[in-house]
This record gives C-alpha cells, structure tokens and sequence, in this order.
C-alpha cells in the first residue's frame, strides 16, 4: 500500500485508501476540550441547540490549566464544563487530575486512533501512535457531538533517528534540536514520522515528550509506531488490550527524510522568545552567564516519572540557588504518586523545590508562578513566546529536566554535563 | 474612507494576539476585540476600525489552539488577513470564525501601509495599487462558512 503512518490511520478512518493532499471526512474517536477552550466549545453548541457527544466515555473534559481556579471567571467556567459533563455524561477530569495530554495516554488513547483536542499540544498522543491534532474550540465541539471532522491528509517528513544518547543529553535536547534546525514553521501542515533504532529503543515517556513539541515546527502531528514499547506502556497503565501494532509501509512515500545521530547531540536551550531560536550549551558556554530566576520542572512536556527522576538524581543531597525558585508540578496524580513512592518528590523537596498540584503548572500564565518583569525562567515546558507565562515583560528559556536541574543548583544557565 | 492595512513580520503568534491570561476570563466580543493583538500592537485595538486588513509575513497564527485569536480580530473589524502563510490550527480557526485568510506571498511584498488593497472572495483576486494578484479559490463549502457568518451557523443550517 505504500503508506504512512499518517495515511494509514487516516484510511481506516475514512473508509477507503487517502493519500497525501486528499481532503476526507474522517470519524473521531476520543476528543478533549479543556478549562480554556471547553467553555467556548460548550457555548457553541449550546448556541445550536446540540448539547450531546458521539462517544460520551471518550470525550474527556478537563479543568487543568486554570487548577485550583485562581478567580470567580474561572472557577465558573470550571461550573459550566461539569454541568455539561453531566448532562451529557462525557467524562470530567478534576483539579489535581493532571494536565490533559498526560491524562490521555494513560486512560484514553490506543494506537491507530484519531484523537482532536482543543489543545495545540493534542499532538503529545502521537507518541501512543494516535493521529492526534490540536484544532480550536468549535471546531473541536462540532467533532464531539457528531463524531467526524474534515482533515486534510498531511504529507510526511520522516525522521530517522539513529545513535545512542551521550550522558546528559535527552529527547528533549533531540526535538529542540530538530526544531532549530528546521524552524517553526519548517513542518507546517506536516506529518512528522519518526523511526529508527533510537525510536525503536526509546520509552513512552521521551517518545509522548517528542510528539508534545510537533506543534511548535508547525506539524499537524507527530507520529511514533506502535511497537513492544508501546504494548509494555499500555500494560503498565493496565490496558494492555489496547494495543496493536502499526508501522509504516516499508515503501511509504516521504516528502522529506531528515536523519538525526543523536550521539552528535549536546544539551540545546530555546532562548527567548521562539522555540527555533536555540542554541547550544557550546555556544552558551562562550556567552555571558544568564541568570535565571525560576525553574520549571513539570507540564505536558516533561511532566512525567522519568522526568522527575533525571531531575531528582541531579539534585540529590544539594540545594537550589538561594536566588532561584524551584517548581515542579508532576503531570498526573499517578506521576505524584509514583514520585511520592519511590522517593523522588522528597529528594526533590529536600532540595529546594515546592511542589505543585498536577496539571498544566505555570506553562500558560493564568495560576502559579507567574513571572516578574525583567525575570527569567527556564523550564521544561514547549514553548516561551512572549508573555506565556502571564507576564509579556518576562524571558522564558526551554530545555530538558537535567538542564533545569542544573540551572537550578546555580541559579544561571547550566550544562547539566557539570553536575553529572 | 478606504481600508487601513496593518502590517506585521512573521511568526506572529496567538498568546500575542489573545493572551491566555484573557482566553480564560473574557468572552465579550467587545471585550475581546479591546485586548486585540495587545502584546504585539497596542495601538491596533485602538485605532482598527471596521473593514480594516493584516498583512503578515509567515506562520501567522502559530502557538496555541485558541481560537480566540480568530474571534478577536474577527470582532475588532479585521475584514481579511493576507498572510505568506498561516499556521494550520489557524487558518482552520480563522475560516470557522468566518474570518477570510489567503495565502500569498507576493501581494505581501507589494503591500506598503499606504497602499490601496481590494479583496474580491467570489473573484479570489486581490487589486493591490492596480496590480492584481489571483489566489486559489475557497471551496464552497468555505465560501459558504464565510457567507453565512461562521461554522456554528453554517451547522445550524444545515443540521
């Protein structure tokens, strides 16, 4: 058949073989709004008098941006989304659930789904091999409540992937890379497939954290196979009947093949304010020191166990720069309680840092951790445009758990090479 | 009085169109219209009047899903966007809001804050100064979200 990974999922969902460039009707398996966009999702279809969803128990309503609510506006529109929930038996996730994108994987999603979200960041379910594509609120309502939507069937640049990761360097560090390379926009209406021995032998956590950044080179999605990795995740989340495997076509036709050695890799920082502008710790070794005033450990992104725990190794037995504020927000109540477990969010606390509730974290700028003018932060989060994180006069770099580590034992940008 | 063209560079992106600290708190057109593009262009909420046009350079409209973004300049009397190319959360956004977006980057270039730009949709031509520039028609499907006023009351009429 020759096809993509993209083109595959999309055929089944469309009843017939699509190619590339072909425009189709395609069902909608899971969908999800959150507290930012559901409300304007719900309105929408209040205005139309359609106030149902196609597949109520996937259809996830989620309050995790604004969570707990920092003002009246917002604890109403939380009021709003659960009263829909009820009323039309779509599922609501609470306050102190977790940030949707990692909600989804664990509970949600299954390879070979399509998944929309009105969330940019919907892509994350790539990695579980879920054609998962960010779209706005009302785009997103009309999906839920008949269980179809229109795509068009994006192209693909396969990413080849190969080498092992030199001590210090992460997927983090690989998707940043890649997206200094090809610019936000590089990838823009793209599939963007990856493959190769390093994906192969790569965990959920870094491959969910790759497929979370599609969006910022302007992909519709960011597609992993679904593979041995993927069946021991969903059996680790005890769904393992969820799986099945899906590959690309040996043959599949790519618009553009982009081969990464990750052994040639170092620790990469997006300065401010573009997620392509970065550079890397070579080249911030020959800058002055950035002095850094709070680092973000958490978020969709790099919100998961293995994120804490790189972070945590780093920080152990040490302390964060008086001058520097140390946040993390695991990215679900199971990331918490795994944390909590197994000692990580001690050593964590012992080390300086304040823990906040699962969810989104300070990543948008509407609760916790808002920035001073003038400040900056480094955090492990995907995207540092200006006044993201509520403050247009702060700075926001991005980098991987092990560089907030380090930045936040010396309080200024820092190779975590250093402190390994 | 003839259209006021604002232009702006690229990577224009939505928390500086609708900033997410208003996407969570304001949902009255007019409101929304006041905060729009305000990390960007204070002056443009202010002064954009009715029937007003953007010029941008590329991926106009990357970053979040919020589709305030397309209301908001919707509601401030952005009448179309001429981009050299949109981000896809965007354009999709953007024509459900019934907000018109082309791409083309040549009438971007020839574009200057003075000059006269007319935009005829059904013609998919656009008159830049007597120099006139075809783009690719909308589907009718698109043209008639743009005709009716918006996706949701396109539905509403065909449900």
């Amino acid at each position: 058949m020759r096809q993509t990974l993209a083109e595959k999922i999309l055929s089944e969902h469309a009843g017939r073989a699509v190619r590339a460039g072909e425009f189709v009707i395609a069902s909608v398996d899971v969908c999800l709004v959150q507290d930012g966009t559901g409300p304007l999702a719900v309105r929408q279809l209040q205005k139309i008098e359609l106030e149902r969803v196609a597949h109520p128990d996937k259809t996830v309503l989620f309050l995790d941006h604004a969570a707990p609510s920092p003002r009246k506006e917002l604890s109403n529109d939380h009021v709003l989304l659960r009263r829909f929930a009820r009323k039309t038996g779509a599922v609501l996730s609470e306050v102190g659930d977790g940030v949707c994108h990692q909600i989804m994987p664990e509970g949600y999603l299954s390879p070979g789904d399509v998944h929309v979200g009105a969330d940019s960041h919907t892509c994350t379910g790539g990695g579980l091999c879920a054609f998962a594509t960010g779209m706005g609120s009302t785009d997103v309502a009309i999906a839920m409540a008949l269980g179809k939507t229109w795509f068009r069937v994006p192209e693909t640049f396969r990413i080849q992937v190969s080498g092992k990761f030199p001590d210090g360097v992460y997927p983090k560090d690989l998707v940043l890379h890649l997206i200094g390379m090809i610019g936000a926009d590089g990838a823009t209406y793209k599939s963007l497939e990856y493959g190769g021995e390093t994906v192969d032998a790569m965990n959920m956590s870094s491959r969910l954290t790759i497929a979370n950044m599609a969006v910022e080179a302007g992909a519709k999605v960011g597609l992993f196979p679904s593979d041995e990795v993927t069946r021991e995740y969903l059996q680790s989340v005890g769904r393992g009947d969820a799986f099945r495997p899906i590959s690309p076509d040996k043959d599949a036709e790519y618009e553009r093949v982009i081969k990464i050695d990750v052994s040639k890799l170092e620790p990469t920082v997006s300065f401010p304010h573009t997620v392509d502008n970065t550079k890397t710790m070579t080249q911030i070794r020959d800058m002055d020191p950035v002095k850094i005033d709070q680092v973000v450990i958490g978020t969709c992104t790099n919100g998961r166990l293995e994120d804490l725990q790189v972070a945590a190794a780093i920080l152990k037995g040490k302390k964060r720069d008086r001058d520097t504020r140390l946040l993390v927000a695991p990215a679900s109540r199971a990331v918490m309680t795994a944390a909590l477990k197994d000692g990580t969010l001690q050593t964590l606390i012992d080390s300086g840092a304040l823990i906040l509730p699962p969810g989104c974290g300070p990543c948008v700028g509407v609760h916790q951790g808002v920035l001073g003018d003038g400040e900056a932060c480094l955090t492990t989060q995907n995207r540092n445009f200006v006044g993201r994180m509520g403050n247009p006069q702060g700075f926001i770099y991005l980098g991987s758990p092990a560089t907030a580590a380090a930045t936040a034992l010396t309080g200024k940008l820092t190779d975590p090479r250093e402190v390994i | 009085m003839s259209a006021r063209i604002w232009i702006y560079g690229d990577d224009v992106n939505t928390d500086v169109i609708f900033p997410g600290k208003y996407t969570y708190t304001v949902s009255d057109p007019a409101e929304m219209a006041r905060h729009a593009l305000e990390d960007l262009d204070p002056s443009f909420a202010k002064e954009v009047r009715s029937g007003d046009i953007i010029v941008a350079g590329k991926n106009f409209g990357c970053g979040s899903s919020r589709e305030q973004a397309a209301f908001a300049l919707k509601y401030a009397g952005v009448a179309v966007i001429i981009a050299k190319s949109f981000a896809r959360i965007f354009y999709r956004n953007a024509i459900n809001a019934g907000l018109p977006a082309i791409e083309h980057a040549g009438c971007v270039d020839a574009i200057n804050p003075e000059s006269e730009v007319e935009v005829d949709l059904r013609k998919a031509a656009i008159n830049v100064d007597g120099t006139k520039f075809e783009f690719p028609p909308f589907p009718d499907q698109v043209m008639a979200i743009l005709e009716v006023g918006d996706l949701v009351e396109y539905v509403r009429k065909t449900l």
